[in-house]
């Protein structure tokens, strides 16, 4: 797996079917997703990744708990988050499900942090949602202190202080799992991704590219200025989702209901208009290729794609047909196209193994600039 | 070069709010002499309102529209009164200005109605509106009854002095505040904060 990396990342959501009215049961809906997680391992993708919810009508609380099943029945998929919520879980947890996670899958771990967008949720976990930002620095800043310190003192504003704390287990070859910050408007989170030399996620699959042009771009900047490289050295990943058949207009008129029903974009723009103004296609698999291979020319060449396939009531039988077309007929043309004219010297994807290769020094994650403060 | 933009509300064709519209931009532009006064009618955006507010982009006609709005010198905004207040129309567009397009802005409001009874709306619905979105809201507001079209009971000194008081604004006009908000550099948020460092703390 060098180069790029290409999976799907799954919301959890439990959508009727609007062509039959059915609603699957939340068993049905967990049992789909790590199906389909098991089904893009074998048709040849890099990464499964859940969402984090806590309420109806979504299903993935518990993502490591999900991912360790994952885990125990694939042997090459790498297993990350979109996204684990920094502001309201507890570092201290984060620390110890993920490391030991990464114990369990060999090194196969990831995860994309980030705030969601559930406003509610703050109070069901003791936070304050006026306090999001600081919530995802101050966290972040003691996850990462807690992956690389086997004796932690801490005190910050958010949690009752630590004294010689450990956080256990250890993360794995003490190699903590690789970071995305994802964003989808918060150039804060964008500079914090800079700062740590972490990697940005940038989820544009709702609106006109645009805006996250400017987001990817202070974050590569932000990313040089830090020292991690130059600015096309930096970590992007992007977001996508498709619907494919053979044939274009198959594809088109089977997904029509799904689009004209679903819950984020339903009842408001055509098909069409959608398609043309966000990364949605519904079409062919030359037609995924040639989108997705436009989001180079538009975001410089990145790291991670991850497509969103499993949404707006799709039965699991079309969600697996999509896997295949991905994995038949989308993949491995992108893998090749993204391979012509890569310069040596952008990094490939970030793996566990590639990281203990690198040593402590490429996975300390500190800035090297000297900070200047303004008054 | 002086930039006018009206942005009217009506809903018919033709309209007494498009009327109204086009009187207090032709008195504006009479004493500006290089104005050049663009009129958006709402309703031909009004799928595209609709679209916006559900997708959270706008389409590319609506998103030039609202860049129009944005890079104005001055607004004249008129609103159909319904059910006691601005449109939803109305109100949908301006839903749909980023935060900060209108600081600073001169703006003349307009409204027209049925009955002179609702003539207040204006006051207690359209200029706290852009009161909140810190536009700069002349004085003299202007409504339009029915019975005012035919009436001599001063419509046309009301629209006079309204564009009066649009034009000495824009002699006079507040800075706008356009400026992409600072980032404030990672070190520093982070220094934020530490209980050792922090101000409060």
């Amino acid at each position: 797996m060098s180069g790029m990396q290409f999976g799907i990342f799954s919301v959890g959501d439990v959508t009727p079917d609007p062509t039959t009215g059915r609603t699957p049961t939340e068993h049905e809906r967990i049992k789909a997703m790590v199906a389909i997680a098991l089904k893009a391992e074998e048709v040849g993708l890099d990464v499964f990744a859940t969402g984090e919810h806590h309420n109806p009508p979504f299903v993935p609380s518990s993502p490591t708990t999900m991912l360790g099943w994952i885990a125990a029945r694939t042997s090459k998929l790498l297993l990350s988050t979109s996204t684990t919520l920094i502001t309201t879980n507890d570092p201290v947890k984060i620390a110890e499900d993920f490391a030991m996670l990464q114990h369990l899958a060999d090194g196969r771990v990831d995860l994309m942090l980030g705030r969601g967008n559930t406003g509610p949720v703050y109070p069901w976990f003791g936070q304050d949602i006026r306090m999001g930002i600081p919530l995802a620095i101050e966290n972040y800043a003691l996850l990462h202190q807690l992956w690389r310190e086997e004796n932690v003192d801490w005190q910050g504003r958010f949690r009752s202080p630590l004294q010689a704390f450990t956080s256990t287990p250890r993360p794995l070859d003490d190699t903590p799992p690789f970071v995305w910050h994802g964003s989808i408007r918060s150039p804060e989170i964008a500079e914090q991704a800079a700062y740590y030399g972490d990697g940005f996620f940038a989820n544009n699959i709702f609106w006109p590219k645009e805006h996250f042009q400017r987001l990817i771009e202070l974050y590569r900047t932000r990313y040089a200025h830090y020292g991690h490289g130059t600015a096309e050295q930096a970590i992007v990943g992007l977001g996508g989702q498709v619907f494919l058949r053979k044939n274009s207009q198959d594809a088109v008129r089977e997904f029509r209901p799904y689009f004209d029903n679903a819950p984020v974009y339903g009842h408001g723009p055509s098909l069409e208009e959608f398609t043309e103004e966000t990364p949605l296609t519904v079409g062919s698999p030359q037609e995924v290729v040639d989108k997705t291979l436009g989001f180079r020319e538009t975001f410089g060449d990145y790291q991670r794609q991850l497509f969103l396939v499993d949404h707006a009531g799709l039965p699991l039988k079309t969600v697996l047909e999509q896997l295949d077309l991905l994995g038949e007929e989308v993949i491995p043309v992108l893998r090749e196209e993204f391979a012509k004219g890569r310069p040596a010297d952008v990094p490939d994807a970030p793996t566990h193994a590639a990281r203990v290769a690198d040593g402590p020094a490429a996975r300390t994650g500190t800035a090297t600039e000297t900070v200047e403060v303004t008054a | 070069m002086t930039r006018i933009v009206a942005v009217t509300a009506g809903l018919s064709v033709p309209s007494s709010t498009r009327l109204l519209t086009d009187r207090l931009a032709a008195a504006v532009a009479a004493g500006v002499p290089d104005a050049e006064v663009r009129v958006l009618e709402l309703r031909e955006y009004a799928t595209d309102i609709a679209k916006h507010l559900v997708t959270g982009f706008p389409p590319a006609n609506l998103r030039e529209a609202l860049d129009a709005v944005a890079s104005a010198d001055a607004l004249i905004a008129v609103t159909p009164i319904f059910n006691a207040s601005y449109s939803g129309l109305f109100k949908s567009f301006f839903d749909l200005v980023e935060p900060d397009t209108l600081t600073g802005k001169p703006v003349l409001i307009g409204a027209t109605g049925g009955t002179p009874r609702h003539s207040l709306a204006l006051e207690h619905a359209v200029r706290p509106l852009f009161t909140y979105l810190h536009a700069v809201v002349v004085p003299t507001s202007v409504y339009a009854a029915s019975e005012d079209w035919g009436g001599t009971d001063g419509l046309d000194t009301r629209i006079a002095r309204a564009a009066d008081d649009l034009t000495a604004l824009l002699a006079h006009r507040l800075p706008a505040q356009r400026t992409e908000p600072e980032l404030i550099p990672f070190a520093q948020q982070l220094a934020a904060l530490r209980p050792s460092s922090s101000s409060d703390g």
